[in-house]
């Protein structure tokens, strides 16, 4: 952030005024890609009065836009306590003082990471619809959740590492100068700090997770999506309907990422001078869609 | 085993990959040139490029990939009847190269951006010092140095791209990889496990190294300070 004000000197008379020509032709092409979508879409015929009102209605919202929407909020909200749990169970594997154990936890936790989550939804969706463990209604849901948690999980287990490995030796040692062994020094000392340094990132990864959401619409699980493209084909209005769709999500998301920056900027003062670097790093991490 | 084997004869699993490959490869080259410019549009002193490129990355880094893709199929093709290429699977190929190259953008301008943070405020500086107006200090100093610093999370987007051009299924583009798993599963119940591992497989085998790749040419030519 910093470097991006000094990029320019504190702009003269010239400067100003290359700046404010800049800044009008800027907004020019930017309305102007503006108007050229804006026209493109009217003449298809999309902006018409009325693929738009079916969203003033109460039945839209109540047949379809609701019902999707908690759907997706539950597959989200589920797969977001299992992640956790994984990620902590794993994270503390990784970290462990035995060595199978440790080794085990790693090869998991990378393999989790390089396969995509697609691949896993599809796989458990099929696997469990034809084994008949569940019912076949629920199939859908319980792939969803699986494949969010496994992969989500083991992004969250490398959170905890980079957390844990973050902090001041220190913590450790005394931990150990109690009377601590190593395990319950982790457990009791490390772990707890390191959740709360590693706070902004877990808050990133929930938007990740509530975005793979929307891949349950391959597979057949009625979220969001699902709900939309049904009501789109049955107004004709499948543009506008996607556009709504995507506008929930950019909204929800928009708000969960806002309060990940303030609480990164809250815990700045509380964990100064001790930030540790990867925990920035992974969360940059696009994760998957 | 015996089964196991049969099945390649039957499905081209290598052709399946080399689509997921190609579509990674063009959307990789788009999404580097759009995030780009857009990291040049958020680091510049305009404030309407500055507002453009914040609402470009806001936009489409919260908007799932699966929206984005099902709106280039459902939407793009078959309501607005856009074509790219004359022959329908170019054209649908195209449309899900366009789409995943939309929204890695996203992620790669964050990235350079992350880049461009780690150059030394004295750079700048110095850019300025020697007489550099914006664009050569940031052609010659900023983002030489900028790239160099980028490269571990570009990398990641990179190895995120690769795992979301299975998403191209919610586009249509149904001969990649998860599609194709999806037919053999359906085919061949009896064996969902080892087909699943088969593909699992070939996606580790493609990511890792490149994490491995990125890992090590991010310390090698990290800017030595």
């Amino acid at each position: 952030m910093s470097a991006q004000q000094v990029l320019f000197d504190a702009p003269g008379p010239r400067a100003r005024r290359n700046i404010m020509i800049g800044n009008i032709v800027g907004v020019l092409i930017a309305l102007g890609i503006l108007a050229w979508v804006i026209q493109a879409l009217a003449e298809k015929g999309q902006l018409e009065a009325s693929m738009w009102t079916p969203f003033l209605e109460a039945r839209t919202w109540e047949f379809f836009i609701l019902p999707g929407l908690a759907n997706t909020l539950k597959a989200a909200a589920v797969a977001i306590v299992t992640s956790v749990l994984f990620g902590l169970i794993f994270g503390i594997g990784r970290l462990s003082h035995v060595t199978p154990i440790r080794w085990a936890a790693g090869i998991v936790v990378e393999f989790l990471r390089a396969v995509p989550v697609l691949l896993m939804m599809i796989f458990f969706w099929l696997a469990l619809g034809s084994s008949g463990a569940v019912p076949p209604q629920d199939a859908p849901f319980i792939a969803v959740v699986t494949a969010l948690t496994l992969y989500n999980g083991s992004v969250i287990a490398e959170l905890v590492r980079s957390g844990v490995q973050g902090l001041p030796k220190g913590q450790r040692e005394a931990g150990m100068a109690i009377g601590l062994t190593a395990g319950q020094s982790l457990r009791s000392v490390e772990v707890p700090q390191a959740l709360i340094a590693m706070l902004p990132a877990l808050i990133s990864q929930f938007v990740v997770i509530l975005k793979d959401s929307a891949l349950g619409f391959i597979i057949t699980y009625p979220e969001l999506l699902q709900f939309m493209r049904r009501l789109g084909v049955g107004e004709g209005n499948i543009i506008p309907s996607l556009m709504v769709a995507a506008a929930i999500f950019i909204v929800i998301n928009f708000g969960l990422s806002s309060l990940a920056t303030r609480l990164s900027v809250l815990l700045s003062f509380r964990t100064k001078g001790r930030r540790p670097a990867t925990v920035e790093a992974v969360a940059l991490d696009p994760a998957s869609t | 085993m015996e089964d196991y084997l049969s099945l390649f004869e039957t499905y081209d699993v290598l052709a399946a990959f080399w689509i997921n490959i190609q579509l990674s490869f063009w959307a990789a080259l788009w999404a580097l040139a759009i995030g780009t410019v857009l990291a040049l549009f958020r680091i510049s002193p305009i404030p309407s490029l500055q507002w453009f490129g914040a609402a470009y990355v806001n936009i489409f880094r919260n908007t799932p990939l699966t929206i984005i893709l099902a709106f280039g199929f459902l939407g793009l093709f078959s309501v607005l009847q856009v074509s790219l290429a004359s022959d329908l699977n170019d054209s649908l190929f195209r449309i899900a190269v366009v789409g995943l190259a939309v929204y890695h953008a996203a992620f790669v301008c964050e990235a350079i951006r992350s880049g461009v943070n780690t150059v030394p405020l004295g750079q700048a500086e110095a850019a300025r010092a020697i007489g550099l107006s914006f664009l050569p200090a940031a052609r010659l100093i900023i983002l030489p140095q900028a790239f160099r610093g980028a490269i571990a999370p570009l990398g990641n987007v990179l190895i995120a791209l690769i795992k979301n051009s299975t998403v191209a299924a919610a586009g249509s583009v149904a001969a990649e990889a998860s599609g194709l798993m999806k037919t053999m599963i359906e085919f061949r119940s009896d064996l969902v496990i080892p087909i699943f591992f088969t593909f699992a497989l070939g996606f580790v085998v493609l990511v890792i190294p490149i994490g491995l790749l990125t890992t090590w040419a991010s310390k090698k030519l990290a800017v030595a300070r």
